[in-house]
């Protein structure tokens, strides 16, 4: 244990800051995985999977000379389709399931995946450099990477889009009655077949994004993909499905508790931490709601 | 006429089964010696595993093609039977036994890294299967008591202390405060005693001692707090995600450090990937191109650089060399027993003491040869941004003067 972090109060600014731009990125994923989750009430294991893909499609534009930055327009272009791809392929056969189906099944697609990624690119880390150079605040004492603030303001600017898209267009007014009920959608009209389509092309397009931000602010790796699954699945259990502030907010508390957790219990604890703390909300959730269940006999 | 010809065909199917297993039921047949390798093809260590199988290769077909291994009075050629491991060491393990009990191999080549070499060692030890092998560099390999395990590369404890070393000398004799960021895999932490060991050798003191997640790819916390304490030394080991992470953190953090260490930076491909950014950072290596061993067959570092990148397209990372040198130990020692008796052959292994264009190979009782010491280079780039890697240290080597302390970030 080591409490640094709050004898310093630059630490403490940085700490909180990091985590911040951090969970801001962290939300973006959960809430692809909120949204499909809601509409299609499927746990997707290969969340992480697919955002190291996208990591690695503004990877490879950056190989050949263009900017990663353009990468998140790109890479949710490419990875919408993918998505879409996956659901015809298999998500479609297990979508009606229980929900232990469609856990092994995505769990399957996130092996796969992770084998063929190693196949493709080979299993050396990778990042693209941005270039994007460095904010100091506070006299230097805090420093904030240009690439993290880049990623945060992309993703708080996609997450604003998806919103509106849900609630203005045809497409996101179908999604949302879908998540609602399915069958009465499917009776006045809806093509849920499309609509769940589209849900997996969304997320893996939003996952896209992330990716990208991923490969210019940290590493990826075909192997890295679990400890982001694990994050947004946290974030989403916490803010409950359909809730995108909650999502926000659970997103950046994550990020900063990730951080403090880094700070005091050391660097080697940080995933391991927010494993103990996903157990700590299930146990407490469920705690909750057995009082709820006797109160209600 | 049609049952006849399934008979036929039965039989046939029989007598190539037979063959096939006759031919590769025997560690020495006609004039092969085959060895066997368990090695990550696929698999997160897929790309090492490659520079491997590429060294073993390259050192093949040069010693076939010079005459062979010349035993009892006749020439034998190697030939290597490789199984992909998956970079997983059970499956390591269970390859290796497969190559020794059915395939009936009976002498063995190194997998890579240390954590699958740990794993295949008790089986090649079980059976009395002499392993030569290049890319296990754990301390605890040579602690076991192991008979049959030889390794051509100086042990992972010797790889940064040099580093501290360096770093107190250049500090006119005084000791260091170090800051150490170790990953908690078999190799970095072996790594990390080695460091402990100079601290404390040499009276320095260690002010961080941060260990990183297997998943890597953030450590603000350890740079912030770099920053904070101001250690003369910052050393890193973390694989190849470590460096680059280092690397990409500290130059966005403006960290200033005046020495930092790390291991795994050719691998990483450090100067490629983040340019003048790397600039200062001091390397740990196995072995470099410009070292000036020699041997007959790969006559020096550089010839060797130049014919490995004419065959398979690249500069040859410190993995490769000393898997190539591991088949030329394997050469001298068939020689020198004049048999293909197990024990013979571990005997005259034991026995090695020899030159390589890797560097001197000379095995102590553990297995780890002692005779190779490490080298330091530090990432060197001018003015147009081309960087390169120049050894600077031990002195005996060096190509270049170590510069020292890193220039601040404000003053580049």
């Amino acid at each position: 244990m080591d409490f640094m972090v709050f004898q310093y109060p630059m630490i403490t600014v940085q700490a909180c800051l990091d985590g911040l731009l951090l969970g801001i990125l962290f939300a973006l994923i959960a809430y692809g995985m909120a949204l499909q989750w809601g509409v299609m009430n499927i746990i997707n294991i290969a969340q992480g999977d697919l955002v190291i893909l996208g990591g690695y499609i503004a990877y490879f534009m950056y190989l050949y000379g263009i900017h990663p930055a353009w990468g998140v327009i790109v890479s949710p272009i490419i990875m919408y389709f993918i998505g879409v791809g996956i659901y015809k392929l298999v998500i479609n056969k297990v979508v009606d399931r229980d929900l232990f189906i469609s856990i092994l099944a995505t769990f399957g697609i996130s092996i796969l995946f992770m084998q063929l990624m190693n196949f493709a690119f080979g299993a050396d880390v990778v990042l693209a450099n941005s270039g994007y150079g460095t904010t100091m605040l506070f006299d230097n004492n805090v420093t904030l990477p240009n690439s993290k603030i880049f990623s945060a303001v992309i993703s708080i600017v996609f997450a604003i889009c998806l919103v509106i898209y849900m609630k203005k267009s045809k497409l996101g007014r179908a999604i949302r009655a879908t998540a609602q009920n399915a069958r009465a959608a499917k009776i006045l009209g809806v093509d849920t077949e499309k609509v769940y389509a589209a849900t997996f092309g969304i997320n893996a397009a939003l996952c896209g994004v992330a990716g990208a931000l991923i490969s210019i602010t940290f590493t990826i790796h075909p192997y890295m993909g679990l400890p982001y699954t694990i994050r947004s699945f946290m974030i989403v259990i916490v803010a409950g499905l359909g809730n995108l502030p909650g999502v926000a907010m659970s997103g950046m508390g994550l990020g900063v508790f990730e951080e403090f957790a880094d700070y005091i219990l050391g660097t080697e604890f940080r995933i391991g931490a927010v494993f103990l703390l996903l157990v700590l909300i299930l146990v407490y959730r469920r705690f909750k709601l057995s009082r709820k269940r006797e109160y209600l006999k | 006429m049609k049952i006849s010809r399934t008979i036929l065909s039965f039989i046939s199917a029989i007598v190539i089964l037979f063959s096939t297993s006759v031919t590769s039921f025997a560690k020495v047949v006609g004039d092969k010696i085959v060895l066997g390798a368990a090695i990550s093809l696929t698999g997160k260590y897929s790309s090492n595993g490659v520079h491997t199988q590429n060294g073993y290769n390259m050192a093949v077909d040069r010693i076939n093609s010079m005459g062979g291994v010349k035993v009892g009075g006749k020439t034998y050629k190697f030939e290597i039977i490789y199984y992909d491991d998956e970079s997983n060491p059970k499956r390591a393990a269970q390859l290796a036994e497969r190559l020794i009990s059915q395939d009936g191999v009976e002498f063995m080549l190194g997998p890579y890294s240390s954590g699958l070499t740990k794993a295949i060692a008790p089986v090649t030890e079980k059976y009395g299967v002499p392993m030569v092998e290049a890319n296990g560099a754990s301390r605890s390999l040579f602690t076991k008591g192991y008979k049959y395990l030889f390794a051509v590369l100086a042990p992972a404890n010797l790889y940064l202390d040099v580093a501290i070393d360096l770093a107190v000398e250049k500090n006119n004799g005084k000791p260091v405060t170090v800051a150490m960021a170790f990953e908690q895999d078999a190799f970095s932490q072996d790594v990390r005693l080695g460091v402990l060991d100079a601290i404390k050798r040499t009276g320095s003191k260690k002010v961080i001692d941060d260990k990183l997640p297997k998943e890597l790819n953030d450590m603000a916390a350890t740079l912030v707090k770099v920053k904070q304490m101001k250690p003369d030394v910052l050393v890193v080991s973390g694989h190849t995600k470590g460096a680059l992470t280092a690397i990409r953190q500290i130059a966005e953090m403006k960290v200033d450090v005046p020495m930092l260490a790390m291991t795994h930076c050719d691998a990483a491909k450090l100067s490629k990937q983040h340019g003048k950014n790397s600039q200062y950072a001091l390397c740990a290596s196995q072995w470099h191109k410009t070292l000036t061993y020699k041997d007959n067959f790969f006559k020096d570092g550089m010839t060797y650089a130049a014919d490995f990148e004419k065959e398979f397209g690249y500069d040859p990372p410190y993995q490769s060399a000393e898997s190539s040198a591991a088949l030329l130990v394997f050469k001298d020692a068939f020689e020198r027993a004049n048999s293909f008796d197990q024990k013979k052959v571990r005997d005259a292994l034991a026995a090695t003491n020899m030159q390589t264009f890797y560097g001197n190979i000379k095995f102590a009782e553990g297995g780890q040869n002692v005779d190779k010491p490490m080298v330091l280079f530090q990432v060197m780039c001018d003015g147009s941004g081309k960087c390169e890697n120049k050894v600077v240290a031990p002195t005996k080597w060096a190509s270049a003067k170590l510069i020292h302390p890193i220039p601040k970030w404000s003053e580049r």
